[in-house]
């Protein structure tokens, strides 16, 4: 059984077996079908064979990742599984990013070489040389950012800004999404991967007296 | 569970053709069809359930599962109509069956009397068309209730000294304080605030058959899996189409208003998901398709009667557009909120929603909210702290220390209305349909980049009385990208200075009406969507009185 459907499966499971409460929604069994293939198509016995980037680039890709959220004392991009959610984005979602990587992975090993005449892959330095190239390849951002709201931007045309968005987005995502392996990256930000909550959340709604209207004036400012 | 749903053809003549069914559109549809109308809502985006929602930043966020596309809607801007217009993604609506009540926030704020009257107790701001509603508070507030009662809002009655009256309290208790909530109250009270419980459009206690919130977190930006985030889609549409005369049709993309000899509408033509045009007969057509495409729909409909685009005599239509100010502080506390549990906002404050122009020297109000919206990608995207590393263990370790123990603090406030902040056709760039695309034309107003200024020194001073551990805003300058969207088909009593008149009837077809954020007249304070509600629920009202005198088919 893969234990990264957990979650939202025993949420599923669990607000079943209290059928006839009222926080059953007529929606449940669709959803607890949904649930069960995603579970059923992850849990699949195949290794993953890589659809759209060659070993050798996914070896590339895999090691810049693991420099952008490098492992410590807890996981990184490696135990997340990132190279395989960026391999299936480039598949779907980003497949407008192909010629991105293409080009983006060649200049990686231009840069590499010209900075260790040695070498020729990104891949084959040591994490203290990967750092280095690392912060040639990484230009300060210069889209100049507007004020109000934003999304995570998926039009740069940068290989080292699409790159990163992706490995963050191969970190963080729902796992059943396709990334974010056993959690990694939510045990890393501290996010419960449980899939309903009660209160209290945290720290400092822990001891919440309950509310009280404030005693002072309501004068206009 | 499945039940089978009425459905018509397009040439049957059917009462009402709805475009749009969101938050407006599903109210109408609801009304109406209770009223015992035949209805027909046609919807541009797909027919999703609360089983198709999932925790998909990906799918949410990059594939735009339920919100305009800009590879398809496209749109430009420009700042002043002297500018080229360049293409870039200008607006973000809700694109599925429930429209933008499906991802929006939830922040349920009724106006307050001083909304309607403003202009009489300030008079003209200059550069503006600032001005009164024809409509008054205590004409909406039934309708208020009505919302808060049959949509679903939670929230505690009298719990502000600032709010306006009411005539009855709400259906349900507020939801349980966050972190964020508790530090919020704390430090507004130190500064002599008055903060309270947030009324959410959100179900606290199962409510008419529907789901309590499991606080799951995934709310800004998300369809609610539950059900319990009151859309259009969990609370008016199935009740819409229980009553066996409203058909929602999804996938089909109204471009055109048709419109006879005697210049009456005569029904809708969309496009249907395969691309091929269908005229939607109807006795009556209303436009609910949202503040940017209720205005373009109309200038797409420009026809020989009506040269200069449908309902448009006054040349209003499209124009004072109002996407709300706002200001947006964070802070990174000592232990974790695990604010990223539960809902977006529990604590709000309204002691600045109306501010003395006299002493400040330019107009504004509006109201503060604690919050954590952010999913974990997004809060790598626009949660962290300006200069925290790209990439690497700084860029980790920030990660793992901030996430739980962030929260912001979001001040939302009024606009002006200024004429040549519009939505038009481009004259170049088609969408995915081949029709000019959605154009806009925005620059903030001088007196609204003072007031974001200012909402800022005030979310900074807030987050200074919090203890927070670090703080920063989100930059301050002029705006580029509308969420709200408000004022464009204003209402009015003057058909030369507005494009409905207090019935949502258009002043020159008698049988179109309108009825979103394009009908409101000044911005409120930054949450529109239970206004917009109010509004469709008296549209409806006023449509069936009209409807049952012979005076729309007349």
């Amino acid at each position: 059984m893969d234990p990264s459907c957990k979650p939202r499966r025993e949420f599923l499971l669990q607000l079943a077996g209290t059928a006839g409460a009222a926080l059953i929604s007529a929606q449940w069994p669709a959803m607890a079908a949904a649930a069960q293939h995603a579970h059923e198509a992850k849990n699949s016995p195949k290794p993953y064979k890589f659809e759209v980037l060659s070993p050798e680039q996914a070896k590339e890709v895999e090691a810049i990742a693991a420099r952008i959220i490098p492992t410590d004392e807890l996981p990184g991009a490696t135990e997340a599984g990132v190279v395989y959610f960026v391999d299936r984005a480039l598949k779907t979602f980003a497949a407008d990013s192909r010629p991105i990587y293409e080009t983006g992975l060649l200049h990686v090993s231009e840069v590499t070489s010209k900075t260790f005449p040695s070498l020729t892959k990104f891949s084959a330095a040591t994490a203290d040389q990967q750092d280095r190239i690392l912060e040639i390849l990484f230009q300060p951002e210069t889209s100049e950012k507007t004020p109000g709201r934003h999304r995570p931007d998926a039009t740069t045309t940068d290989f080292m800004q699409t790159i990163r968005l992706h490995v963050v987005a191969g970190f963080l995502i729902d796992p059943e999404a396709g990334g974010n392996r056993d959690y990694v990256g939510w045990k890393v930000i501290g996010r419960d991967p449980d899939h309903s909550f009660t209160s209290p959340f945290g720290f400092y709604d822990k001891d919440y007296p309950g509310w009280l209207p404030a005693t002072g004036g309501a004068d206009k400012k | 569970m499945t039940q089978a749903h009425v459905s018509y053809k397009p040439s049957d003549e059917v009462d009402f053709v709805i475009v749009g069914s969101g938050a407006a559109g599903g109210v109408l549809a609801k009304e109406l069809s209770t009223n015992g109308f035949r209805v027909v809502v046609l919807e541009q985006g797909p027919y999703l359930r609360e089983a198709d929602f999932s925790h998909d930043e990906v799918k949410v966020f990059q594939q735009h599962q339920i919100t305009n596309n800009p590879k398809r809607q496209r749109h430009t801007f420009r700042a002043t109509p002297q500018d080229k217009a360049k293409e870039q993604l200008s607006v973000l609506y809700g694109n599925c069956v429930g429209g933008s009540s499906v991802h929006f926030t939830a922040n349920f704020w009724r106006l307050h009397e001083i909304d309607f009257v403003e202009h009489s107790k300030i008079g003209d701001i200059p550069g503006t068309t600032f001005t009164d509603w024809p409509i008054r508070y205590a004409d909406l507030e039934p309708y208020y209730t009505k919302v808060e009662w049959e949509v679903g809002v939670s929230g505690l009655a009298g719990a502000s000294p600032f709010d306006p009256w009411r005539s009855k309290p709400y259906p349900m208790p507020p939801l349980p304080v966050k972190g964020s909530g508790v530090i919020f109250e704390r430090a507004a009270k130190k500064l002599g605030y008055h903060p309270f419980p947030a009324p959410m459009a959100i179900l606290s206690q199962p409510h008419a058959g529907r789901s309590a919130c499991v606080a799951c977190g995934f709310c800004l930006g998300f369809g609610c899996e539950v059900g319990a985030k009151s859309s259009s889609l969990s609370s008016m549409i199935p009740a819409a189409e229980k009553t066996g005369r409203c058909e929602i049709r999804p996938n089909s993309y109204v471009h055109k208003i048709e419109i006879d000899d005697n210049e009456r509408a005569t029904g809708a033509v969309y496009f249907d998901a395969k691309g091929a045009a269908h005229l939607q007969k109807a006795r009556a057509v209303i436009l609910a398709a949202n503040g940017a495409e209720t205005p373009r729909l109309l200038l797409l409909s420009q026809c020989r009667q009506f040269p200069n685009g449908l309902a448009n005599s006054s040349g209003m239509v499209g124009k004072n557009l109002m996407p709300n100010t706002g200001a947006i502080g964070f802070g990174v506390y000592e232990e974790p909120l695990n604010d990223y549990k539960g809902f977006a906002v529990s604590r709000i404050l309204h002691d600045f929603y109306e501010l003395d122009i006299q002493k400040l020297g330019f107009y504004g109000g509006g109201g503060v909210d604690a919050r954590f919206d952010m999913t974990p990608i997004n809060f790598v995207a626009q949660g962290l702290p300006p200069g925290t590393p790209m990439w690497g263990p700084g860029f980790k370790k920030t990660l793992h220390n901030n996430f739980t123990r962030t929260m912001q603090i979001f001040f939302h406030g009024t606009s002006v209305p200024v004429e040549t902040n519009a939505f038009s056709l481009d004259d170049e760039v088609k969408d995915a349909w081949g029709l000019p695309a959605l154009r806009m034309t925005f620059k903030d107003h001088d007196n609204d980049l003072k007031y974001m200024q200012w909402m800022t020194e005030r979310v900074m001073e807030i987050l200074d009385a919090s203890g927070a551990k670090q703080k920063w805003h989100a930059p301050v300058g002029p705006q580029q990208f509308a969420v709200h969207l408000l004022g464009t088909c204003r209402m009015g009593d003057d058909p030369k200075k507005s494009v409905i008149n207090i019935d949502h009837r258009t002043h020159d077809v008698k049988n179109l009406f309108l009825c979103d954020g394009s009908s409101m007249v000044t911005s409120g304070r930054g949450q529109p969507t239970m206004t917009i509600e109010a509004l469709a629920f008296r549209a409806a009202d006023r449509i069936t009185a009209l409807a049952k005198s012979g005076e729309i088919s007349g």
